[in-house]
């Protein structure tokens, strides 16, 4: 599948089906991507596990650090990866080995493994790469909107005050399935060598 | 992919605003306040932290303000925006984020007066230099170029002259010096002209304009096309490097695609405090959802208005790109194919006298110094707005001794057509 750019739908349906998230990478540094975004889907009902070698011991926002994959005590639905594109495949792999099989593998924003992802869809997981599962909560629950943010959906309907632990609905009209006109550009200008 | 697509004019009435969660009201409540409780010190934390979503205060962000400025980044195609107390602060915030002293930017020569203005005499004082190219002679961007370089500066549709500009062949120009495309959309607005589309970076207005459209209040939007690598050649540390206000969190790193406008926000906005009040937000805000039907009667009185005038005896000259004969018609064609906007200039053969005379024999057109109302607006450039130029800045920037420039309103057409004819004498 192109990578390029998600359709909407795509990624609606992945924040609304998973609950478990095991997140490769995360640290226990409260101004790195991986803490704003272990707090933020916690903060959204989902059941975060931190994957951290070097933090076993030690626990982020109340949830134990584990060293890998394996040590994981219950089913995973999706793999959230904070390591450069580089270290993809070896988590890919181990992903793979697992049973019961997680659904989905989310490389942030940034990381984008093109054999990685391929393999691992080849084994049947959804695989979303270059995107932050915070920002595309945010965007189409539209909570990001409160700065500034193009949420690029719309919605008639009144939605409830967000309060600690409460899923959103993410079920809002998107607008060019989710993408910018600048998004393709955008792309572009990051693939090429600087 | 069966998904509709929403048009501009839903966009226009929609994008950002949903009915209120606490209230139900349909129309986007006005939330003056300057300040939001948090719900326990960990959430204060989180919001000073940058890591939840929510407000603080009303110098950062504002649910009302935040609807206008979603409104404007979906009008854009952009992908975040920050409002702005004005069009200048617009332009300041934009430049703070990529100028340190010394730098340069290049910017077009045909703009604004008051933009001339604070580039060469405001932001000089700061160190920031701006070197001056012409979007009739593309070359002249090239040669401007230097190491030094952070940014290139136009106007889509030029104030006062109407000139239009070929923004792809300057977008191209910044491309290739690794340097965004700022573009000010003010004359023009995303109904007629979407500037990302044609390869700008970012996106200023003076929404004081035809996006608010109705004279009543200031305000100014900064757009973040999210096409920019900030992290490229580390000539933008504001985006790149640690913040030390926020202990060493990295803004592209963290925010991605709309980085931009969120270093605008919390490092531009939050230090140097140009907010917009909510009031003018909704203000601007309910201007904004009839902007399609305006500007569709705007550019058709314009152009109306443009041909009387070209026909008149007591006019030497109009310079509205919408006419055939224009020397830009062709970019109009190209750039702006429902309306090539409805400021322009004329010349009078009778010198600054009749330009005088014309301003003050007027009784429907309001002589004052603004574009982009609803009622229609004239004034003299030379003896007001560009009055800090010297003569050859003044003809640069297209406002000769002689020349007078129209912001045509939504009236009737053949009433402004008669108070023009009237005016000049018949
Ligand atoms: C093209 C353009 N840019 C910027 C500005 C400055 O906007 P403001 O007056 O809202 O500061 C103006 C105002 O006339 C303008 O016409």
């Amino acid at each position: 599948m192109n990578h390029d750019s998600y359709a909407d739908d795509y990624i609606r349906a992945i924040l609304n089906g998973v609950k478990t998230i095991a997140m490769v990478g995360a640290s226990p540094l409260n101004v790195r991507p991986s803490y704003f975004v272990f707090k933020y889907l916690t903060e959204r009902g989902y059941d975060v596990i931190p994957i951290n070698p070097g933090q076993v011991g030690n626990s982020l926002l109340g949830k134990p650090f584990v060293a890998s994959l394996k040590d994981i005590d219950r089913p995973i639905d999706m793999v959230d990866v904070f390591r450069g594109s580089a270290h993809v495949m070896p988590v890919v792999d181990e992903v793979l080995s697992l049973s019961p099989l997680p659904k989905v593998i989310w490389m942030q924003i940034g990381v984008r493994n093109d054999e990685a992802a391929a393999k691992a869809e080849a084994a049947g997981l959804k695989v979303v790469m270059d995107r932050c599962p915070k920002i595309e909560y945010g965007r189409l629950s539209s909570e990001i909107s409160w700065m500034g943010v193009n949420s690029r959906t719309l919605s008639a309907k009144r939605a409830p005050i967000p309060v600690k632990g409460m899923r959103l609905s993410l079920d809002r009209q998107s607008v060019s399935g989710g993408n910018t006109a600048a998004s393709d550009r955008a792309v572009k200008n990051r693939n090429e060598p600087g | 992919m069966t998904e509709r697509n929403p048009g501009f004019a839903t966009l226009a009435v929609h994008a950002g605003a949903q009915p209120d969660p606490t209230t139900g009201a349909r129309a986007t409540p006005i939330y003056q306040t300057t300040s939001f409780v948090f719900n326990d010190a960990d959430h204060a934390a989180s919001l000073f932290g940058l890591q939840a979503f929510g407000n603080i205060y009303t110098r950062i962000t504002n649910p009302t303000t935040a609807v206008l400025e979603e409104r404007v980044a979906a009008l854009e195609g952009g992908t975040a925006a920050l409002a702005t107390a004005s069009g200048h602060a617009a332009q300041l915030v934009a430049l703070q984020q990529l100028m340190q002293p010394g730098d340069e930017f290049i910017a077009a020569r045909k703009l604004y007066g008051g933009s001339i203005n604070q580039f060469t005499h405001a932001f000089k004082s700061f160190g920031w230099n701006v070197v001056w190219a012409d979007t009739d002679d593309l070359s002249s961007f090239q040669r401007a170029v230097s190491p030094k370089t952070k940014a290139i500066f136009i106007e889509s549709i030029a104030n006062p002259g109407g000139s239009i500009t070929d923004i792809e062949a300057v977008a191209e120009v910044a491309r290739n010096a690794g340097v965004p495309l700022i573009v000010d959309n003010t004359l023009a607005t995303p109904y007629l002209i979407r500037p990302i589309e044609h390869g700008a970076d970012i996106v200023v207005h003076s929404l004081t304009k035809f996006l608010g459209g109705h004279g009543n209040s200031l305000g100014g939007i900064i757009v973040d096309a999210g096409t920019f690598d900030w992290s490229k050649g580390g000539k933008y540390p504001m985006l790149s490097e640690p913040r030390p206000e926020y202990h060493g969190l990295k803004i592209q790193e963290t925010f991605g695609n709309f980085s931009f406008a969120i270093a605008c926000r919390v490092l531009g906005l939050r230090d140097l405090g140009p907010a917009l009040s909510p009031f003018n937000a909704f203000m601007l805000l309910t201007g904004i959802e009839t902007l399609p039907l305006r500007m569709q009667k705007h550019c058709e009185n314009a152009k109306a208005i443009a041909e009387f005038l070209s026909t008149h005896k007591a006019v030497d000259e109009v310079n509205y790109s919408g006419l055939a004969s224009s020397k830009y018609a062709a970019l109009a064609r190209k750039y702006a194919p429902k309306g090539a906007g409805a400021v322009f200039t004329f010349s009078l053969k009778g010198g600054y006298q009749a330009g005088v005379d014309l301003v003050a024999n007027l009784k429907l057109f309001s002589h004052l110094a603004n574009v982009g109302d609803t009622r229609s607006l004239i004034i003299h450039p030379a003896s007001t707005t560009h009055s800090q130029l010297d003569d050859a800045q003044k003809t640069a920037a297209g406002a000769a001794p002689n020349m007078v420039r129209v912001s045509i309103g939504i009236e009737d057409k053949d009433d402004l057509i008669a108070d023009l004819d009237q005016a000049l004498g018949g």
